[in-house]
């Protein structure tokens, strides 16, 4: 074991201890490992240890065709697997030049901004636990279920999510799903509005998050912070406002910003994204009805999948078919790089292809990696209970983390 | 601000640089650019400190590998200026056996991770970086995974033998 960081100090008279907080540790929510020195309950210095699941996903998609590798999104961030499903189908109809119309860039607005609000009532929901109130939590599991019966009437799953093909939907929202989401965007403002006056103005939980690990802008923009930790420091950088994708310019909406980059901004950025994620949605269930019903994909014969009747019944189908699954369509020999703003921040896909079947090289720009590298330095002289609703509120997902 | 158009930016870099950084191309609008490891963290922060340019995030650091080329391995680094929405993108090609580039550490704190991940699965050495260690493979790995020549799967595994199939 070469390198390895020295954790301890062998100094008996040392008044520091150390402390391994993970890597399961149930208040860290996930795979993290962190050893801290501790003086007392204030930390001195911690060294994260991470990669405990990592699965070598950029590796795997060398080898696997461009349509293959959506099971591999999910399991990034899995609170919010259909960004990231979206986020891959977006990088390669960019390298394709396949542009997709209105009505799917709709449903798919639709989808990840639902994605979106169940990510952030996990975070908010669990640093409310992490601060000892856990009822906020349970009203608020309540409607992700709802989310997850809306994604199981679209794609049959429930996490891992596999939603959508390259150029649109595998199929088209039947009449539950619309009916679902409408029950859903009636029932949830009241939930999430409860949730807000039972946390926002409450004495021990502002207590317990304001001025707690607040980040500069400038540190943020240093450690290449983005999402919700990056606009709570006060940094307007959201990439569904500045690079819009998926027909977000159509949209109406706002880009929250904090003030000082605490944990108490950084909760109320994401209850505000929830409520413009609301809006989004509203909109584009308004734009719907103006889109012919029947389309949930783009012509793209070479690319996406027919449905299997017609491979079996139609002679072009079986010819596409055929050659989707060898990989005989040419693909472009070029690099593409395509952001989406992911729940935790930008979520970049970078493909390099030679115009083969599957990627050359394929690296995702995870936000959760890059945000958590701030966690052990900005750790010291923090209290060890701060440390963990720090943790919380940096909403690292440990799929995403590790890749 | 608006976007700045590639070919001024590329005046801009030329007006500086010259023949060090040389054009790849714009593939879907995103100017590429490649120089060598001497100038890259001047160019790197003549980028994010110029007044009418201001690359100051970090977008992404990585790295890829191509066997059959003489400089095999290759660095690439994402900028992005947030103050006029322009991205550009940074190749730095390197020979197999002197894989050395400095630490773009200097600049940005988030670099750190970025380039770990690269040494950890490319052997690229950041010279001067503060930490540069394994980080999601084992420390006691010696090969580097995502160079081309390391098997997806463990050649001598036993339980995927053809007869376990019937074949």
């Amino acid at each position: 074991m070469q390198n390895h960081p020295v954790y301890t100090d062998n100094d008996p008279q040392s008044e520091l201890s150390t402390l391994n907080l993970g890597p399961t540790h149930p208040a860290t929510h996930g795979v993290f490992q962190n050893v801290l020195q501790l003086d007392g309950e204030r930390i001195v210095s911690g060294v994260s240890t991470i990669g405990y699941i990592h699965r070598a996903f950029e590796k795997i998609a060398e080898h696997r065709p461009f349509y293959q590798i959506t099971p591999l999104t999910d399991r990034l961030n899995y609170c919010s697997s259909p960004i990231n499903n979206m986020g891959w189908h977006m990088t390669v109809e960019k390298m394709l030049g396949i542009t997709t119309p209105k009505r799917v860039d709709y449903l798919r607005v639709i989808i990840m901004e639902l994605a979106r609000i169940s990510d952030h009532i996990i975070c908010n929901g669990v640093l409310g636990v992490d601060t000892g109130a856990f009822t906020g939590f349970l009203y608020m599991m309540e409607h992700r279920e709802s989310i997850y019966e809306i994604y199981e009437e679209i794609c049959g799953s429930r996490l891992t999510t596999n939603i959508g093909r390259i150029g649109g939907f595998e199929r088209n929202f039947n009449t539950i799903a619309f009916a679902k989401l409408r029950a859903f965007l009636k029932n949830f403002p009241v939930t999430l509005r409860e949730f807000e006056s039972l946390f926002n103005r409450n004495r021990i939980f502002v207590d317990r998050t304001k001025d707690v690990a607040a980040v500069t802008a400038e540190d943020a923009l240093s450690y290449s912070w983005t999402g919700p930790l990056l606009r709570a420091a006060g940094v307007d950088y959201d990439v569904r406002a500045m690079n819009p994708y998926s027909s977000y310019e159509d949209f109406d909406f706002e880009v929250p910003v904090g003030t000082n980059g605490d944990v108490y901004s950084r909760f109320l950025v994401r209850n505000e994204e929830m409520w413009q994620s609301l809006r989004i949605i509203e909109q584009a269930l308004v734009k719907l009805e103006k889109e012919p019903t029947d389309i949930f994909h783009a012509d793209v014969p070479e690319f996406y999948l027919p449905p299997k009747e017609e491979v079996y019944n139609n002679m072009e189908a079986l010819i596409y078919h055929f050659k989707i699954v060898m990989g005989e369509i040419p693909t472009p020999n070029t690099e593409v790089y395509h952001s989406v703003e992911g729940a935790n921040g930008e979520l970049g896909f970078y493909l390099v292809n030679d115009g083969g079947r599957s990627p050359y090289r394929l690296h995702f720009r995870r936000p959760s990696f890059i945000n958590y590298q701030m966690y052990a330095p900005m750790s010291r002289g923090m209290l060890l209970s701060d440390a963990i609703i720090n943790m919380s509120s940096l909403n690292v997902i440990a799929g995403e983390l590790d890749a | 601000m608006a976007q700045i158009p590639n070919e001024e930016l590329l005046k801009r870099i030329a007006e500086k640089f010259d023949q060090q950084v040389m054009v790849v191309g714009e593939p879907y609008g995103l100017l590429t650019v490649e120089t060598g490891r001497e100038q890259i963290i001047d160019l790197l922060s003549f980028l994010k400190t110029d007044d009418a340019l201001r690359f100051i995030f970090l977008t992404d650091i990585t790295a890829i590998h191509y066997p059959e080329q003489e400089k095999q391995i290759g660095i690439i680094y994402h900028l992005h200026s947030l103050t006029t929405n322009t991205r550009i993108r940074i190749k730095v090609f390197l020979t197999d056996g002197d894989v050395h580039i400095p630490t773009a550490t200097v600049l940005w704190e988030g670099a750190n991770w970025m380039e770990r991940e690269t040494y950890d699965f490319f052997g690229v050495i950041f010279d001067g970086h503060p930490d540069l260690r394994r980080i999601l493979n084992v420390d006691d790995m010696t090969a580097f995974p995502m160079r081309k020549e390391f098997p997806l799967e463990d050649p001598n595994r036993v339980d995927k033998k053809d007869y376990f199939f019937g074949r």
